[in-house]
């Protein structure tokens, strides 16, 4: 393997394995506030990606992407609001049949009102064949683009937490949701407040990936089952672990290549989590006990 | 007695199989017994997996990865010629043992494959084997965790039958032979063969029903059932719970197998979409209409659905008309459409309508 | 453990004191030790319980009684120490393992088996003296229908024996508290335990139905049952309770007969605080 093949290799893994966190962030997102584990969330970026193509016949590309994104937030908000906000206390067995429910739903829209063309948004800086030289390998621009947004949603989620007010709401929700609503926060709106969020960061990722990855309406639940591993792999609700996980499982997948044919890299993140949940469901970075504590 | 009770559902059932079919020789409308024979098999696959989920409390959103484990084995043992490794160790032992079949191939030439009736075996003991295998580690999880594992385990079986050329990638195995029961009976889709078929189909719904009334009704029945009610006391009432919910696993991965080695022979093929994410939730849609613990409503729905997909009339929305179904479901209706046993009903209404004795003693 | 003037240790069986031999006691615990975190909610503790006892475990919230019963019955691993039954070690094996070995038990907040009648639930019961598999099962092999028959009459007996014979084909979230309580004893019964495990039988229960317990309770000591229950109610503790051991912060204070446990000052602090 030459060192240009070592780099190229690396940044379609790191790539890629952003993209998985930020799906798997986004189910922490929806999980830490509620319980839930969200299996439509890849049909979020799929929408992301979609709604900017069609968006971008129409408006310059920042703005498609920028109605994109929002349009996805509300059909998250629509979601909880239609599906889950009135359910009392459902049963896991129950939420996750239902969102499944929804995750095919939004599929089956998406198939007919797109077709099953797959399609991609331009490449922000160039096109296909643009690229920078990094360490001796040809890189295109448009996975720096994918990584530095990626990374800024990143922070910019840690300091949301962190430091807003909005963002410690929601944590106390996660944390203690009956304590939380005794102080006085909204449950019931900090969880629509959580799937706008994860539809949002959904959305971005799916329309900043679109020119590399392609965008057609199956999309979904490829990237779901590889989000949810990612979630895993780092602790269930743990967003700063899931971000090494995602890279490691990327880079894994892209070197994965040199030694199996292509038509099984797919099968590679499910057996991982197949691995993962036989022998370690709190994930690399979790505890086993505060994992045993967790109702679900 | 008790034992016959639980049997007239059965006769009954009989009853309406052999009528339609009847009714369709009459009305010349013969081309239902197709799609009636394929939702039979998918009956099967749906009954087991209904007492997995009511009965085991284990969701499965794999199971389609079971059917296809069944499907592809028999279906590649029975078309993949052998003749190359006649000779060597175990395909030379099958040959004395008489269990290859020599034919002719399409061009002409010597074809040396699988006897049906042992790939049938090979195909649902693997099955069974793997549902052995994976079910104790599987069991063990809860929840979502559960879930995903059922669901990984359905998708990396979806991608080795997509990706090996053992199992013809993207277009499946083709050409499969019939498969000879016995003398003068044969699971083909030979059009002359439809009614034979037909029957030979629902034979088998009828011999699953009655092995799960059975099992449902005995020591081993009630066991399940109590770990679904309430499995931390079903272990200290002394039931091994982990073995049970392995054991039910695995007859459930068994029965699917079986539904799936006899639609590939009937359909002469297979493909990957049998594995697919879509046809598992399928399953579990089903089940969760009918009623999770209800093998009656798990049938009739099983039959019912699969009939109006099967005839197109979901059309191109097919896909999204079980999705909905789920939503709905689960949404207004967790316990399924159709509850518990009519019977069962009618006989609880009459017992909670007299008056309790024994009620508090305190005021 | 009491002595008689002989200094000889006094073996409670079947209501009659006797002289003790060399025989070990039904159960034996042994410096068990149960951390959660930085916690210890059982710290320690030793205490055997003899064959044909009532044996009551009291003490305040808090005190580690039902860690103490999960660790007996196999719910919890124990840090450290050991739990010994007829002999062999128990601590370690699973649930049904040592339910199989003849540790039965009851729940505070009952456990029946929802979707289940009442028979159905006492008929589980007998799931360990029972023998019909899977295979028997599902082709109803006609050895298993008189097991079944006798299995079904035996837990009819049991229900009879609790006085809720008339639930017997009712769902059992049909049933009052009082009724549910009555099946869970029969299901625990059914499975012919050596010991019984009662975890707060008397919650819940006003002083009638306590005292009914209670006779309930001697009425199976009286048929061989030993039993170990851990309750607040000290009335019925007192009143049936051969020995009774006492804990505080997961520690075993105090070990004694009902009396003797009464003017314990150690035990009174415990319960009414200092002052």
């Amino acid at each position: 393997m030459t060192p240009e093949l070592f780099i190229q290799y690396l940044f379609a893994g790191i790539t890629y394995g952003i993209i998985y966190a930020i799906v798997a962030i986004g189910f922490n997102i929806i999980y830490n506030t509620t319980g839930i584990i969200n299996f439509a969330q890849g049909e979020f970026v799929m929408l992301g990606g979609m709604i900017a193509i069609t968006m971008n016949a129409l408006m310059p590309m920042p703005l498609a992407i920028g109605v994109a994104v929002l349009i996805t937030m509300a059909v998250g908000a629509l979601i909880e609001i239609v599906f889950i906000r009135w359910l009392e206390s459902p049963s896991v067995l129950r939420m996750i049949i239902i969102t499944i429910g929804i995750s095919i739903l939004a599929r089956e829209v998406a198939l007919h009102i797109w077709g099953e063309s797959v399609r991609a948004l331009p490449y922000f800086i160039g096109n296909e064949v643009t690229s920078v030289t990094i360490l001796g390998a040809k890189i295109s621009p448009q996975v720096l683009w994918v990584i530095s947004v990626c990374s800024f949603m990143v922070a910019g989620l840690s300091l949301f937490f962190k430091f807003t007010s909005l963002g410690r709401e929601m944590r106390a929700c996660a944390a203690n949701r009956r304590a939380a609503t005794l102080c006085g926060i909204n449950a019931k709106n900090m969880v629509t407040l959580s799937f706008i969020l994860s539809a949002g960061i959904g959305a971005v990722a799916g329309c900043v990936m679109s020119p590399i990855t392609y965008s057609d309406y199956s999309m979904g639940p490829n990237l779901a089952i590889k989000g949810f591993t990612v979630a895993i792999l780092g602790g269930l609700g743990n967003s700063l672990a899931a971000v090494a996980a995602g890279l490691l499982l990327g880079i894994i997948e892209a070197f994965s290549i040199s030694v199996l044919p292509l038509a099984f890299q797919d099968a590679i993140a499910t057996a991982i989590l197949l691995l993962i949940l036989f022998i370690r469901p709190h994930g690399l970075f979790g505890s086993r006990e505060a994992a045993s504590l967790k109702e679900f | 007695m008790d034992l016959l009770k639980r049997y007239i559902p059965v006769l009954f059932l009989l009853a309406v199989v052999v009528a339609i079919q009847l009714v369709t020789h009459f009305t010349e409308t013969t081309y239902y017994l197709t799609q009636l024979t394929m939702s039979a098999y998918y009956s099967v696959v749906v009954i087991g997996l209904c007492v997995l989920m009511g009965y085991g409390g284990q969701i499965s959103l794999g199971h389609a990865g079971f059917f296809a484990i069944g499907g592809y084995l028999a279906g590649a043992l029975t078309t993949h010629n052998l003749m190359t490794l006649k000779n060597y160790g175990f395909v030379s032992f099958l040959d004395k043992v008489g269990l290859l079949v020599d034919s002719k191939g399409l061009y002409g030439g010597d074809l040396l494959t699988v006897e049906p009736w042992a790939a049938c075996i090979i195909a649902v003991l693997t099955a069974g084997l793997i549902a052995f295998a994976i079910g104790g580690p599987i069991l063990k999880l809860k929840g979502h965790y559960l879930a995903m594992a059922t669901l990984g385990f359905g998708i990396i079986i979806y991608r080795i039958a997509l990706a090996s050329q053992y199992f013809g990638e993207a277009d499946g195995i083709s050409e499969v032979p019939g498969f000879k029961l016995l003398p003068g009976i044969m699971v083909s889709g030979n059009f002359g063969a439809r009614v034979s078929n037909y029957y030979i189909a629902w034979g088998m719904v009828i011999i699953a029903v009655i092995l799960l009334l059975n099992l449902i009704h005995s020591r081993v029945g009630r066991a399940l059932r109590s770990i679904h009610g309430a499995e931390e006391a079903a272990n200290a009432m002394g039931v091994n719970t982990a073995r049970y919910k392995l054991y039910i696993f695995v007859l459930s991965a068994v029965f699917a197998a079986l539904a799936g080695v006899f639609v590939t022979h009937y359909n002469g093929g297979i493909g990957p979409s049998e594995a697919g994410v879509m046809k598992s939730v399928r399953y579990v849609a089903i089940v969760a209409v009918g009623g999770m613990a209800n093998i009656w409503g798990a049938l009739i729905m099983g039959i019912v659905l699969n009939f109006l997909s099967l005839r197109g009339v979901f059309g191109s929305y097919d896909d999204a008309v079980f999705g909905v179904i789920l939503i709905v479901i689960m949404l207004f209706a967790p316990q399924g459409i159709l509850r518990i046993n009519p019977w069962q009903q009618l006989k609880s209404f009459f017992t909670a309508a007299a008056p309790k004795s024994g009620e508090d003693a305190t005021d | 453990m009491p002595a008689d003037s002989a200094g000889n240790k006094i073996k409670y069986h079947l209501g009659k004191a006797s002289k003790e031999d060399e025989q070990v006691a039904l159960l034996e615990i042994q410096n068990l030790n149960r951390r959660f975190g930085g916690l210890r909610a059982v710290n320690n503790v030793s205490f055997n319980v003899e064959q044909g006892m009532i044996k009551a475990v009291i003490g305040p919230n808090g005190a580690g009684k039902t860690t103490l019963f999960n660790l007996i019955a196999g719910n919890l691993p124990a840090n450290s120490g050991k739990i010994y039954f007829n002999n062999a070690q128990i601590n370690g094996r699973k649930p049904y393992q040592i339910a199989k070995q003849g540790i039965s038990r009851t729940y505070q907040n009952i456990k029946l088996f929802h979707g289940m009648t009442a028979l159905e639930n006492v008929m589980l019961g007998r799931h360990i003296r029972s023998k019909a598999g899977f295979m028997a099962g599902m082709l109803n092999l006609p050895w298993t229908w008189p097991e079944e028959k006798k299995i079904k009459e035996k837990s009819m007996e049991y229900l009879g024996l609790l006085g809720v014979a008339e639930c017997a084909d009712t769902e059992i979230s049909n049933l009052s508290f009082g009724q549910q309580r009555g099946v869970e004893f029969a299901r625990a019964l059914a499975t012919e335990p050596t010991l019984l495990l009662l975890d707060e039988p008397a919650a819940g229960l006003n002083i009638y139905e306590t005292a009914e317990i209670g006779r309930l309770i001697m009425k199976i000591r009286g048929s061989g049952i030993t039993v170990l229950l851990v309750e607040h109610d000290m009335s019925l503790v007192m009143d049936i309770s051969d020995e009774i051991v006492v804990l505080s912060f997961g520690e075993k204070i105090a070990e004694d007969i009902p009396h003797n446990i009464q003017q314990n000052e150690e035990v009174i602090r415990v319960y009414l605080g200092d002052d």
